[in-house]
């Protein structure tokens, strides 16, 4: 285990540097520039931006010099100062008073003089792990039991009733239902916050809230649950068909014939079966919760990373957009690690050596 | 001989899209204590359904046992509540699967399924039943069990897996133990070692058998008493002597004739039967074999035969005598 673990580690890195050259490629054979407005600035201006912003030099060498600042440690021989957003990095690592080793710089951003790439990591991101944290566990607490019901009381009320739940919550999109939640629990019931966040930096371990009080549920309610919701659906559907498959297989008839009770029949042998497909799926559906979510974060006015997933595009924010989808990269990859671990866990059949 | 089992007028159905299907269609049987009872017959011709009536195991929807009784020491398998049948299920009566890949949980440890049962039935903490499972599989012939214990199904090659699960039937010491095809899934060397070791068991541990399959050959040195199904019925049952020396049932005979003989000619052909089994959609009036049969009559076609008797305790669902060819 611990050496497939190293191995995916290092085949994670060759994904992540793929995905940074191809998104690099991308972005810079998309028409357009950073600094295109409507008013469109005078040459010698954006001549200075695009040379401060070494836009002016060939992409190879603009994309080896980003692959410097990002990946490869540097060291300094002083306390960094941190006051130019140029000079930013996400790990300082302190090793004597005249020796830092310095990692991640993922530059500066295009629509902000005074910002960095990593303020935005530091200050954004920590809001939607937060909030995805909270709608992926929504999703797996409501999901998993409602799919479970509903398989054992196929056909009756309470799987109508399931289903139609999960239905609904698939097709109604955050975009009805947060400003529906809103409107009822914020504007007329007024028993919460209709928009805002409960938590600011500095965070424990760089993401976790320091206050859990109401303070910050009042504000994390609505929107983990409209978020996660629709995840919810998903695994109560999946929840549901494995389950049901599961139960009709063979090992389940040993289970009955031995004697089993029905209720440890489901718990003791069929759960655990029918979770292996429910947990494939966590994977990209955590990374997708985690990184940020556009709408639920507009619709909640929530201070995200969701919105530079998709403003860093249309503005062609280059270091933005390498960040983030970066950061969805490593995500993604990490979140399908844990998932094989688990698998490795949940079905002795799979031996990662 | 005390009497442990006896079925009467047995009938399953299921309820599928096409119609109802006749799967088992008033069967009898009885089952004395220490006796094999071997049931034979064509895939489909409802063995599984019949054992599995008894004990409950039919999946419902779509399947329901409509009428019957099934005597287990006087009381009615089918009548007991939910919890009763329970404490008989893998304590008295216990069923072998025929695809022994399927039918063990790939996530649990062979020492936790062989060992549930005696938890379940006989109160034991986990470290006798472990201890008792041991026991049990190393009789059954699994080396180093012990060791094995921990071990998933998937690491057990299918004959052995086959003899785990006959371990994880015998347990609790059931006085019936039903196999339901228990070799099919696995090699002809395989298969006799199987058949040998039921034997050995069935002598050392003195329980009862239904011994299920469609392969005459394997029956033979296995049972007391067999049983003939075709179409959800029973339609010849005889001692094994009587059954394989004067069969009675064109069916039978048809089935016995498609066996390979060493003792006989070796150049004989192979005879098959002609025809496939019926799905039966409706109560036949007439034999049900009747389509199939080189020694249909008239009668066959509009009654369909109860069992007649045809020898001492032989007993056969067919109007025709097979030596004459006239009616009996
Ligand atoms: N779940 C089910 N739904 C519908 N029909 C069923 C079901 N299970 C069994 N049957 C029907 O019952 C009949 C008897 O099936 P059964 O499994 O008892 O056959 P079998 O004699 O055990 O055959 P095999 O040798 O293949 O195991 C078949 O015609 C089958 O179509
Ligand atoms: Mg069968």
């Amino acid at each position: 285990m611990g050496r497939y673990i190293i191995r995916r580690i290092l085949y994670m890195l060759v994904v992540i540097l793929v995905v940074s050259f191809i998104t690099f490629g991308l972005m810079h054979s998309v028409p357009g520039g950073p600094f295109d407005k409507e008013k469109s600035l005078p040459a010698e201006i954006i001549a200075n931006l695009e040379k401060r912003y070494h836009l002016d030099q060939p992409l190879w060498k603009q994309y080896l010099s980003y692959l410097n600042d990002v990946f490869v440690p540097h060291i300094a021989h002083e306390k960094p100062k941190g006051l130019d957003v140029a000079d930013d990095y996400l790990i300082d690592i302190k090793i004597t008073d005249t020796f830092w080793i310095r990692w991640m710089n993922f530059g500066p951003t295009f629509s902000s003089r005074s910002r960095s790439v990593n303020d935005i990591f530091r200050q954004q991101l920590p809001v939607s792990v937060q909030l995805g944290t909270l709608a992926l566990i929504i999703a797996i607490i409501i999901g998993v039991p409602l799919g479970i019901i509903s398989a054992l009381k196929q056909n009756t009320i309470y799987d109508y009733l399931g289903m139609s739940i999960a239905i609904f919550g698939v097709s109604v999109p955050v975009i009805v239902l947060g400003p529906l939640m809103i409107w009822i629990f914020g504007v007329t019931l007024k028993w919460l916050p209709p928009t805002g966040w409960g938590s600011k930096p500095p965070y424990i371990f760089g993401f976790l809230p320091t206050n859990l009080g109401w303070d910050y549920w009042k504000y994390a309610l609505m929107p983990s649950v409209a978020l996660g919701l629709g995840s919810s659906a998903i695994l109560a559907r999946l929840t549901r068909a494995s389950l049901l498959q599961v139960i009709r297989e063979d090992y389940i008839r040993t289970a009955r014939a031995k004697g089993v009770k029905e209720r440890n029949v489901i718990v003791g042998h069929a759960l655990k079966n029918s979770l292996i497909p429910v947990v494939t799926i966590l994977g990209p559906m955590m990374a997708g919760l985690v990184t940020g979510t556009f709408v639920t974060e507009l619709t909640f006015g929530i201070p995200g990373m969701g919105k530079y997933f998709v403003t860093s595009i249309t503005n062609r924010d280059y270091p933005v957009i390498m960040g983030t989808i970066l950061l969805y990269a490593v995500f993604l990859v990490v979140a399908n690690l844990l998932v094989d671990i688990m698998y490795a866990y949940l079905d002795p059949r799979i031996r990662y050596d | 001989m005390a009497e442990l089992l006896k079925v009467r007028g047995l009938e399953t159905q299921f309820r599928t899209r096409e119609g109802v299907v006749h799967a088992v269609n008033g069967v009898d049987f009885n089952l004395v204590e220490g006796e094999t009872l071997g049931i034979v017959g064509e895939s489909g011709c409802g063995k599984s359904v019949t054992v599995m009536s008894m004990l409950r195991l039919i999946p419902s929807p779509p399947g329901k046992v409509v009428a019957g009784e099934a005597l287990y020491q006087g009381k009615d398998l089918l009548k007991m509540s939910d919890e009763e049948i329970r404490h008989i299920r893998g304590a008295q009566i216990s069923m072998i699967f025929q695809d022994p890949m399927t039918s063990f949980n790939p996530v649990l440890t062979i020492g936790r399924q062989v060992a549930e049962p005696l938890e379940i039935h006989q109160g034991m903490n986990r470290h006798q039943a472990y201890d008792r499972a041991t026991e049990m599989l190393e009789l059954v012939g699994i080396p180093k069990a012990k060791d094995r214990l921990g071990d998933y199904p998937h690491q057990f090659s299918g004959g052995m897996r086959q003899r785990v699960m006959i371990a994880m039937s015998l347990v609790c010491n059931p006085s019936v133990l039903i196999a339901d095809e228990p070799t099919t899934a696995l090699d002809v060397t395989i298969q006799a070692q199987i058949v040998e070791l039921a034997k050995d068991l069935r002598d050392k541990l003195g329980m009862a058998m239904i011994w299920i399959t469609h392969d005459l050959g394997v029956i033979a040195g296995l049972a007391d008493r067999m049983a003939v199904m075709y179409g959800g019925f029973i339609i010849e049952t005889a001692p094994v002597k009587s059954l394989y020396g004067n069969p009675s049932h064109p069916y039978t005979l048809g089935l016995l004739n498609s066996l390979p003989r060493v003792d006989k000619d070796i150049n004989r052909r192979l005879e098959s039967i002609e025809g496939l089994p019926p799905i039966l959609m409706e109560t036949p009036h007439s034999c049900p074999f009747a389509p199939r049969c080189t020694y249909v009559k008239e009668r066959c076609l509009v009654e369909n035969p109860p069992l007649l008797e045809a020898g001492p305790d032989h007993y056969t669902a067919c109007w025709v005598d097979l030596e004459t060819r006239s009616y009996r």
